[in-house]
């Protein structure tokens, strides 16, 4: 991982359509202005991550759906 | 085309959502196809049309939560090429728990899809108003 340290105000180019800049920090928060492509998707990572892991969870077994509509079909 | 499926065996399938991205956690993932799983239109399955193991099971939110609203990005209306808002179709991934009844949708990450080019996205909303758990048999307390 590459890591520069940037003051408020300070910006960081990436590639030839990114550029993240340092808007404002306070104690631990920093707000950080992103500028992209429309196409370029941004998350915050642990809400990508979030789901990520919630799809691969609901990827799997559903036994017991099929049970829940085997029982309601017999009513 | 002939696919296998996760549930339902071998089926021939004339319509397939095209996800350009895939999606989160299966990048590759772009080809899927609706199969309905029960009689009364609840559940849905989303079977890859590549991996026969792979399948979610969808539902409309709506039928579980009457008020979930949310707002589109250009950028997705953009990638999607939607026209109108008629041609939205919005599905919900259900994590299914056993027992049943404490299944969960996915309101955070709903799949969006252009019912005129079979474009398709799941698409994480940025409002803190949605989580990637809510239960669908219980009532929302407010």
């Amino acid at each position: 991982m590459l890591v520069l340290t940037r003051k408020n105000g300070e910006t960081i180019k990436i590639g030839d359509d990114i550029e993240i800049t340092i808007v404002a920090s306070k104690n631990d928060q920093v707000k950080i202005g992103i500028k992209a492509p429309k196409n370029v998707e941004i998350y915050r990572k642990e809400i990508y991550d979030m789901i990520t892991s919630e799809n691969q969870q609901a990827s799997k077994d559903i036994s017991a759906l099929l049970k829940f509509m085997s029982k309601s079909e017999k009513n | 085309m002939k696919i296998q499926t996760k549930y339902h065996g071998e089926i021939e399938v004339t319509e397939f959502l095209q996800f350009e991205k895939g999606i989160p956690g299966f990048p590759d993932e772009k080809k899927f196809t609706l199969i309905p799983l029960s009689d009364d239109g609840v559940f849905t399955v989303l079977q890859s049309a590549e991996t026969p193991q792979l399948a979610f099971i969808l539902s409309s939110p709506f039928n579980f939560f009457k008020e979930y609203d949310f707002q589109l990005e250009d950028s997705v209306v953009e990638e999607l090429n939607l026209e109108s808002e008629e041609d939205v179709v919005v599905y919900s991934i259900l994590t299914v728990q056993d027992p049943f009844e404490k299944t969960t949708a996915n309101l955070q990450a709903p799949v969006i899809i252009n019912s005129k080019n079979s474009k398709a996205k799941q698409v994480i909303l940025h409002t803190f108003d949605y989580k990637t758990k809510h239960p669908i048999f219980e009532k929302v307390k407010g």
